[in-house]
């Protein structure tokens, strides 16, 4: 289908961008890859895009005293290329190839994928397993929330009216910290069945993807010292939801043999 | 009326300059104003890669992208790169392999094919070109004469 009618425009600054997200009806627009869906669907009707393409000062990788900043406007492929992010934050590279296909990582950014929070997203979880802070920002100035409190239900993000998230911050990875990122999907590149992001520092941080609304901690996993005990655990953790394919019971059982993969990557040194 | 706005780009090539609808995508812009009807519109929601087409050098949705966004960029599609001859190889593979049958998916697949070898790379696996393939749907063939055709191309 055609997308409705609406009109566009591309502001050139942060502050000329909040004066426009403010209006009745407007939408941010960044990399499209899935708010153009919608709009070609007839999901989503605005009347004005504020497409935040243009502004440069959002599109960077830095590294300083071991934090890794990562723009919004970071496309994936960008993303999966950065020396920064490969060396110091292996679990975003590692989720990379994951998402979609070639030609929607080129224009797709890490910024839209969180402020959408699509509950089988990828970065999602692994900015809640990597214990990252989503920088927002708006008129008033910006804000550093917690990914654990950023993402608070289905497609609902801790984002007020009038704020654009510009980049989330990282912690680089210690030598002795390790990552896994493993996800089942029908085909490859497709909306993950499940998936799950962990990270150990001085405990382990289980986080799965599309269990949940959001992404979901398993607090009672991540505790557990043995993999049994972590994959009994489980069940006190996650209550996925069923899809058209797979039974809740089939997801909680996958979920369970994402862990043990993880958990042999996790305690295997390189 | 819907809201419009004026863009100019380079579309294979040649200068552009236009008044295009805000709604309108790239795809129906190269195909109704342009007459580039070679990028196809299949399912129009980002899945099925018909519409493939490059934008400054990195292959894109086309239906997943307006027009308006296009603005200064360098537009190139299945046009353009068979009359530059970079697909020859590609085209050819795909012929004596019998990669097409209806045809409907192929410049989208050529264009992600492409972007492919243009890596570089040499020795990939079958696996990683099904890979890099995986957003181009073909209902036809069942795939496997087109990983014959650019597995050919690329690794001779």
């Amino acid at each position: 289908m055609k997308a409705p009618s609406f009109a566009y425009v591309k502001p050139k600054s942060l502050d000329e961008a909040f004066a426009l997200i403010e209006q009745p009806g407007a939408k941010v627009l960044a990399g499209g890859q899935s708010l153009i869906p919608s709009l070609n669907m007839r999901l989503s009707a605005p009347e004005l895009l504020v497409d935040i393409t243009g502004l440069a000062s959002l599109s960077s990788i830095t590294l300083e005293q071991g934090v890794v900043r990562i723009g919004a406007l970071v496309t994936h492929t960008q993303l999966g290329e950065s020396k920064e992010v490969t060396s110091h934050v292996p679990l975003l590279a590692a989720a990379v190839p994951h998402v979609a296909h070639p030609a929607i990582r080129n224009r797709g950014t890490i910024g839209g994928s969180i402020a959408l929070a699509d509950p089988a997203a990828e970065y999602p979880a692994c900015l809640v397993a990597l214990g990252a802070s989503i920088v927002v920002q708006g008129k008033e100035g910006e804000r550093i929330v917690a990914a654990e409190e950023f993402f608070k239900g289905l497609f609902e993000v801790d984002l007020r009216p009038g704020e654009l998230v510009v980049a989330v911050e990282v912690r680089a990875q210690l030598k002795d910290e390790r990552c896994a990122f493993l996800e089942l999907a029908r085909r490859h590149g497709d909306y993950a069945i499940i998936g799950l992001a962990a990270y150990r520092s001085k405990g382990n941080r289980f986080v799965f993807f599309n269990a949940g609304a959001t992404p979901v901690f398993a607090r009672n996993a991540s505790r557990e010292k043995d993999l049994p005990a972590a994959k009994a655990a489980l069940k006190k953790d996650l209550d996925p939801p069923a899809d058209l394919y797979n039974s809740s019971a089939a997801k909680l059982h996958l979920a369970g043999v994402l862990l043990e993969r993880a958990w042999t990557q996790l305690t295997t040194s390189h | 009326m819907d809201p419009a706005n004026d863009i100019t780009l380079t579309v294979n090539g040649t200068q552009v300059t236009r008044r295009v609808a805000a709604r309108q995508h790239l795809v129906d812009f190269l195909r109704e104003e342009l007459g580039l009807t070679g990028s196809h519109i299949g399912c129009e929601h980002g899945v099925c890669g018909a519409c493939t087409v490059r934008v400054n050098g990195d292959i894109v949705r086309g239906c997943l992208m307006l027009a308006v966004q296009a603005d200064g960029c360098a537009v190139e599609t299945i046009e353009g790169l068979s009359d530059s001859r970079e697909l020859e190889r590609l085209q050819k593979a795909f012929h004596e392999r019998n990669a097409l049958q209806c045809g409907f998916c192929t410049p989208g697949m050529l264009m992600a094919a492409q972007d492919l070898i243009r890596q570089g790379e040499k020795g990939v696996s079958r696996e990683k070109i099904r890979e890099h393939i995986s957003g181009n749907y073909c209902r036809c063939t069942g795939y496997q004469s087109i990983v014959d055709a650019i597995e050919e191309v690329i690794n001779g």
